[in-house]
């Protein structure tokens, strides 16, 4: 066949520029394990997040001004007057905390099947790097709409640098480029926003991507697919990520984008989480507000600070809250990695390191009261404690065999199936028949027939059957 | 180790009590689908407050055609003499006056219900009372020591407060003295036409958001279920 001029145009380019190599290597034949589960959703959602992110953003940029006197009421501006701005400024605020909620989500993943072990460090070190780099973005973007909570959130975190000795006050004004938060912070913060962040963001996904494809995804049976090859050399528990988890990440966008639509058109504020109702007051630095809470997704680490008496200790103790993440590949010592074949005491101390971290991002968002404080600190131990201790448990772990091939999951559908099957003998259980007489009527036409009752005592079992499953689960 | 998850479980609990409100406020009935109520509210709002507050992110246009209005109508009856459609809502007073008469310049009211929220706003405006340690004679229940004059108090009439001591603690009450022009019930109806208008004008694009979020919404559901019949087709051989 003799080729079309279009094809030979093709053929120009591809002799120059390997796209289908770049396309192969990563995309078709990429192969990752079959059996990802629902936490391996996130990796991707995190990517779209980013684009929404930067696209939201440009055409923020548009309309924003970065000027003290003018940034509040161009944020308004937006909201009313620019043609779909409102669409655009709550997809860019609901996106700022649907990131972090994805990530948290990635990172919870990457410990429950240690995806951040040997031969993955830098994918997890990479990882940290981007997560440190998102804070600062969305540190720095929270001043921009120049509101009450912008103003005095960006002043309390800027005079935390004034604690380091010596050298703190000169830091902090040279950071804020003034002697409070005020128009010369808000300019550097909006091109650190805008481009230096970012620019950092986009190079370090690029190199998360590029570490992970060069050793290959780990998996929730925390297995190694490259150790079990076919003839040709692929992976036998592998698949091409193309097309194979690019149909399935669509459906997990589908989902992620229905809850995403739910926030921005029914309740972007989400009761004062996503944006703060202090935040609708212009700044004002002669008028401190009542109770000035970070965003949510700030409040465990912020927790942390206001945990530790001492100011500059407090200081150490968020810095620290962050980089003992990046030790996790050096402090876990455990060789198995996923947390199916893990023993007990892991299982319990990453419960107990999940609830601490809740408490205190939940503990982060209230007034300080003396309960507070002893519950932060509390909490705060139980964090600390399940990374400092953990070449300690980790080391005597017991541990179960690790199968040598990937196990098989049911599917949903199977999932659903089977409970279907089990539901009537359940429903059998937790019921009883008991007989009812009808009170209407001739006496000579009474008739009795049977209503099901809940029987307390088959409750009773369903539920000690239940919590001694979920015992066992967590040995 | 169960009591002490017992203990963890009631210190969480009682967070929610050492956070509370002083004042347990009154909910304001808040319907932005109801075009004569904001109409009243606007009008309220210009007669009541624009001497003093502005609503700057809002144009006189806005009103018109979300509301349905016609132009000339709300140029009519609701901006004040002179205004045009186009423009924002701005008062008269200017700000170094304001200072001086106020020792603050008061607020522009644009996105007052997204930061204090309605029942704030409806229970601020009803709970006005007499003190006449206050310099302009009154005081407020929800916002200590406020700097605002009580401007409707024609309107609803003199209030004073009363403490009461039960046995779960200490409360005040407000009781009206002298009734005002209106009645108790037609003064809250225009209370809470004020703050329907105020919430209105706070996000004037929700009605618009939330008719459109069930298209949205739709459209991801049909997304999502041919997202997932696709990903069956292609995973059906994989074992």
């Amino acid at each position: 066949m003799k080729p079309s001029r279009l094809s030979e145009c093709g053929n120009w380019v591809l002799d120059r520029f390997p796209v289908t190599k770049f396309w192969n290597d990563h995309m078709a034949h990429y192969y990752a394990p079959k059996n990802f589960n629902i936490w391996y959703f996130f990796g991707s959602l995190a990517l779209l997040v980013l684009v929404n992110q930067i696209i939201t953003g440009i055409l923020l940029t548009m309309n924003y001004k970065p000027d003290a006197k003018l940034a509040f009421d161009s944020v308004e501006y937006i909201m009313r007057d620019v043609p779909w701005g409102w669409l655009v400024r709550y997809m860019h605020s609901t996106g700022a905390s649907a990131f972090f909620i994805v990530v948290y989500l990635h990172m919870f993943r990457a410990l429950l099947y240690g995806s951040f072990k040997h031969p993955r460090e830098l994918i997890w070190i990479f990882g940290m790097l981007l997560f440190v780099a998102l804070m600062a973005e969305a540190f720095m973007g929270y001043l921009l709409p120049w509101g009450q909570m912008s103003f005095w959130g960006a002043q309390v975190i800027i005079s935390l640098f004034s604690a380091i000795p010596v050298i703190g006050d000169d830091l902090s004004l040279w950071i804020r480029g003034d002697y409070v938060i005020a128009d010369a912070t808000l300019n550097r913060f909006f091109a650190f926003h805008v481009i230096a962040v970012p620019l950092v963001l986009v190079m370090l996904v690029f190199m998360h991507l590029v570490a992970l494809h060069e050793v290959g995804s780990n998996n929730p049976d925390g297995i190694e697919i490259k150790a079990s090859k076919d003839p040709w050399g692929h992976p036998i528990d592998g698949i091409p990520f193309h097309p194979y988890y690019t149909v399935k990440d669509l459906v997990g966008v589908g989902v992620f984008l229905l809850f995403f639509a739910t926030i921005i058109f029914y309740m972007p504020e989400v009761g004062g989480y996503f944006l703060e109702h202090a935040n609708f007051i212009p700044a004002d630095p002669m008028k401190t507000p009542e109770h000035i809470a970070p965003v949510w997704y700030f409040t465990p680490f912020y927790s942390i600070l206001r945990a530790i008496p001492d100011k500059f200790a407090g200081v150490i103790g968020m810095g620290g809250s962050i980089v003992v993440l990046f030790l996790m590949p050096w402090l876990d010592r455990c060789k198995v990695k996923s947390i199916r074949y893990r023993g007990g005491i892991f299982k319990k101390a990453l419960f107990l390191f999940v609830v601490s971290f809740l408490a205190l991002g939940y503990l982060g968002t209230q007034p300080v009261t003396p309960i507070a404080t002893t519950m932060a600190r509390l909490f705060t131990t139980i964090y600390f404690g399940f990374f400092l201790l953990m070449p300690i448990y980790t080391r005597w772990e017991k541990t179960k065999p690790v199968p040598r091939r990937l196990t098989k999951d049911q599917s949903l559908e199977e999932q659903f199936h089977a409970l279907e099957e089990q539901l009537p003998a359940l429903i059998e259980e937790i019921t009883e028949l008991k007989p009812v007489s009808t009170e209407i009527g001739h006496p000579a036409f009474k008739s009795t027939f049977f209503n099901r009752r809940p029987n307390p005592k088959g409750i009773a079992d369903v539920i000690s059957r239940l919590a001694i499953k979920l015992k066992g689960s967590l040995d | 180790m169960k009591n002490l998850i017992a203990l963890l479980l009631l210190l969480t609990l009682s967070f929610g009590v050492v956070a509370s409100e002083p004042v347990e406020l009154q909910e304001a009935d808040i319907d932005l689908s109801d075009n004569a109520s904001l109409q009243r509210g606007a009008q309220h709002f210009v007669t009541y407050c624009l001497g003093c507050h502005s609503a700057k992110h809002m144009r006189y246009l806005r009103f018109a055609l979300d509301t349905g209005v016609d132009q000339q109508k709300v140029l009519k009856d609701i901006a004040p003499e002179g205004a045009s459609i186009y423009d924002q809502i701005h008062s008269a007073m200017n700000k170094h006056d304001a200072e001086k008469w106020f020792g603050v310049q008061p607020p522009d009211l644009s996105l007052i219900a997204r930061s204090r929220g309605a029942d704030w706003l409806y229970s601020y405006l009803k709970s006005y009372y007499v003190d006449p340690a206050r310099p302009f004679g009154v005081n407020n229940l929800v916002f200590e020591d406020t700097a605002m004059p009580n401007p409707l108090w024609q309107l609803q009439g003199e209030q004073h407060a009363e403490s009461r001591r039960t046995i779960y603690g200490e409360y005040t009450k407000l009781i009206l003295d002298e009734p005002g022009k209106l009645s108790e019930r037609e003064f809250d109806r225009f209370v809470n036409d004020l703050v329907n208008f105020l919430v209105y004008v706070g996000e004037p694009v929700q009605l618009e958001r939330e008719r459109m979020g069930k298209y949205v919404i739709f459209f991801l559901l049909v997304f999502s279920v041919i997202a997932y019949l696709l990903k069956k087709e292609y995973w059906k051989d994989v074992d």
